[in-house]
């Protein structure tokens, strides 16, 4: 026994590897073929295979539960999801136009607010999202970049494009999973590896670090750069650790850093304290320190944005950041590229209905059967509609919610996101995944090969988070044949 | 390098000593219990006292015989010290270090922690200790082995140095005080059986010396000789002289630091312990508590927040 393509069923929706016609898709031809000259058995083993490479090296994300917090094994699925070099060329591009654009819009929103007097985008809809720091004014970080890691989250709908789904552009996660897969795949599948049309990811620590030592505000060869974790009871600090060991950065959190009385950062040291010229934080802004934001945290450093605002210290991501990091600001992506670029944006968001336009609020009442409603910015909190999946009272009160705060609405049509073969059992499945590549600015721009694949592992579910039964699959970026 | 760093790399490496040290004592009294007569007053319950574990016993189990005490040493999450809590602790140390280690021995740990928790019944029962054991000294091995020809001889490595021969000098000097126990309760035996032979045999085994004794010594083994060996010899890596070598070597080479603890330490070992006796047992008490003025000193000097 061994897959017999035939009997894979890619419904109605764009499957990654397999066509309608049941053949492989063009970069995905190789793999096809190999996985269906493996014998049941064979499969079976390279699956035990991945959950045992997966313990060893000791791949968890931390789970919270009433019970305490527990180390999950990463959920992985052996078949890899392909792209073709080409396709992923172009959409590449893409992520660095619209990462270049969002920065200069949120320079400019800490400066002179240009975007906002020629009219393309109202005052109150950043202005007044929870997410713009009025501390952060009139500071101008590195390069003017304030977003120097960005995970954007891509879906491929019907039409086998891709669309951008959100900019996480706060603290995102994930990109050391991307690297693990690979390392797990290449384990399991080495066969495949033997030539090299499949395109390597382990290069993103390296670029990681480059982008961050060009931040450093001393000029010196060797800057002080450190990644601040919130601490081993994070969901992510496996990836903190992950980072700091790969760059080759000191892992600290904010016990271990002091901000003295010349405003620069310190961290203690078995030879007493020593400079710090740059911080990869993964601590939300709130928390980062106590004399600016929240007082109660205790994850943070008293001081560092003095020592920030004065130029001493280089943040990535600086704070301030995630004002362009909400569903509204989404919206008007593609007017930001046009308008700081002068180009028309390479990759095309989600059709998104505001429901503070008055024509687009009455399309969105009209349709509330058909569309996904989502709170503006999370503070709104009244959760979110899924119209196909909803009841007609939930509709009503939603219309009702929307005619109120229109403001802190938005609607997007339902996607039929792409699909790939998941091993269930022995068996591939279609089931629904996305992608999060990783892009970096700091001095130069930089995207990762692919990125990270996340799988809804249950049948016809669309939730990919990790801590909601979601799982992941290697990403091959494969060159085509000359 | 961090305080915080440096400090887990320092009980990283007691986590790992101490989980090798309870692995062979355990293994060493298996096989010396078969042949013993009932006479010789070694009982299991001797590693109970020889790692001060009375208490965490008492509040446990009521019966001292091996089926208990071996779970409290190897298994017993509740006891700090046993095997099992030592390499957890070693591995959190670890996962929380990664940044300064090199990168397989995040894997070997973890191999070593999922082993004896797949496998602590092995441990417990008596059928397929041995085999248990020698996996868990040599998987400890292996990491020490990782970090001799692989881990860069900086800061970071000069703690881990600092911890194992802390830790190992410390552990010398519990296993010789239960050789002077053990030698004195047994000493009005009528019998035709010397026991000292059986207990400082023992002794030097579960300091792994027994072969390196008989090559340097040249003599059969006996108790003050025995002591000196594990006292004084200049080249056995388990000797207490030469852990407090490799503790100043490694001293020397951090951050300045006036470990004062250290020059008493060497005045002591520099002194005659005397007889086999009561004034020896006060002697390796002196000992232990010149260990843990040290462990202090590296604490206020090099761990403490500034």
């Amino acid at each position: 026994m061994s897959i017999d393509w035939t009997e894979y069923s890619t419904g109605n929706f764009y499957d990654e590897l397999i066509a309608d016609d049941c053949t492989p898709r063009e970069p995905a031809t190789r793999l096809v073929n190999y996985l269906a000259s493996l014998s049941t058995a064979e499969i079976n083993k390279r699956k035990e295979m991945a959950e045992s490479t997966i313990q060893e090296m000791g791949v968890s994300f931390t789970v919270y539960t009433d019970e305490g917090n527990i180390d999950r094994a990463w959920p992985f699925d052996i078949i890899p999801r392909t792209i073709s070099a080409s396709h992923w060329e172009k959409t590449a591009r893409g992520l660095k136009q619209r990462l270049k654009a969002l920065n200069m819009f949120i320079n400019d929103l800490y400066h002179d607010q240009e975007i906002i007097r020629d009219g393309i985008i109202p005052a109150e809809i950043v202005l007044k999202s929870k997410n713009f720091r009025p501390e952060c004014v009139g500071v101008t970080p590195p390069y003017g970049v304030w977003a120097n890691i960005c995970g954007t989250d891509l879906v491929r709908d019907l039409d086998g494009q891709f669309y951008v789904l959100e900019d996480n552009l706060r603290v995102p996660s994930g990109v050391s999973y991307m690297i693990e897969n690979r390392e797990i795949t290449k384990r399991v599948l080495p066969e495949l590896f033997s030539n090299d049309s499949i395109l390597p990811v382990n290069n993103y620590p390296a670029h990681l670090f480059d982008m961050l030592a060009s931040l450093s505000p001393r000029d010196i060869s060797q800057p002080e750069i450190v990644v601040l974790t919130p601490g081993i009871f994070n969901s992510a600090y496996f990836e903190h650790a992950f980072l700091a060991q790969q760059m080759g950065a000191e892992l600290v959190e904010g016990s271990d850093l002091v901000v003295e009385d010349d405003d620069c950062v310190y961290m203690k040291t078995i030879s007493g304290l020593e400079r710090v010229d740059v911080i990869y934080r993964r601590i939300d802004d709130e928390f980062l320190d106590p004399e600016t934001f929240r007082e109660d945290s205790m994850l943070g450093v008293p001081g560092l944005m003095r020592a920030w605002k004065a130029g001493n210290v280089a943040l990535a991501n600086a704070p301030g950041a995630g004002v362009a990091d909400d569903k509204v600001v989404y919206a008007y992506v593609p007017d930001i590229i046009r308008y700081y670029l002068k180009e028309e944006p390479l990759l095309p968001n989600v059709e998104t209905f505001l429901c503070s336009d008055p024509e687009q609020r009455e399309y969105v009442l009209q349709n509330l059967d058909k569309l996904v409603v989502k709170p503006a910015n999370e503070s709104g909190g009244y959760g979110m509609l899924v119209g196909p999946h909803s009841t007609k009272k939930e509709q009503e009160q939603f219309a009702e919610l929307i005619s109120k705060h229109p403001r802190n609405y938005i609607a997007q049509p339902t996607l039929s996101l792409s699909t790939a073969p998941t091993l269930c059992g022995s068996t591939p499945e279609p089931r629904h995944l996305d992608l999060r590549p990783f892009i970096l600015q700091g001095k130069n721009l930089f995207v990762t090969t692919g990125g990270l694949t996340r799988v809804a592992m249950k049948k016809g579910s669309l939730v990919v988070n990790s801590s909601q039964g979601g799982g992941s699959k290697d990403t091959w970026i494969v060159e085509e044949k000359r | 390098m961090l305080s915080k760093v440096a400090e887990r790399m320092y009980w990283f490496s007691r986590y790992i000593e101490r989980a090798e040290n309870t692995a062979r004592m355990v293994g060493v009294y298996d096989n010396l219990l078969f042949d013993l007569p009932r006479s010789i007053n070694i009982s299991w319950f001797n590693l109970v006292v020889i790692n001060s574990s009375e208490d965490v016993f008492n509040a446990r189990y009521t019966v001292r015989d091996e089926k208990n005490v071996v779970k409290l040493l190897l298994a017993d999450s509740t006891n700090p010290n046993s095997m099992t809590s030592s390499l957890l602790m070693a591995r959190e140390n670890v996962r929380t270090s990664r940044d300064v280690l090199p990168l397989p021995l995040w894997e070997l740990i973890n191999e070593l922690c999922m082993y004896v928790s797949e496998h602590i019944r092995d441990g417990i029962n008596r059928t397929n200790r041995h085999g248990f054991l020698d996996n868990v000294i040599k998987g400890c091995q292996q990491i020490n082995g990782l970090l001799a020809d692989n881990m860069s001889k900086d800061a970071a490595w000069q703690f881990i140095r600092l911890g194992r021969n802390l830790e190992r000098a410390d552990m010398a000097s519990r296993i010789l005080d239960a050789g002077i126990t053990a030698q004195l309760s047994s000493t009005d035996i009528e019998q035709d059986l010397d026991p000292s032979q059986i207990i400082w045999g023992n002794v030097l085994r579960s300091c792994d010396g027994a072969m390196n004794y008989r090559r340097t010594m040249r003599v059969t083994v006996e108790g003050s000789r025995v002591c000196q060996f594990l006292l004084h010899d200049k080249h056995f890596p388990r000797s207490i002289s030469f852990c407090a070598e490799q503790i100043e070597a490694a001293i020397s080479l951090l951050p300045t630091c006036e470990i004062e603890e250290l020059a008493k330490l060497k005045a002591l070992l520099a002194e005659d312990p005397g007889n086999l006796d009561e004034t020896f047992s006060d002697y390796l008490n002196d000992l232990q508590l010149s260990f843990a003025n040290l462990h202090m000193q590296f604490g206020q000097c090099w761990f403490a927040l500034v």
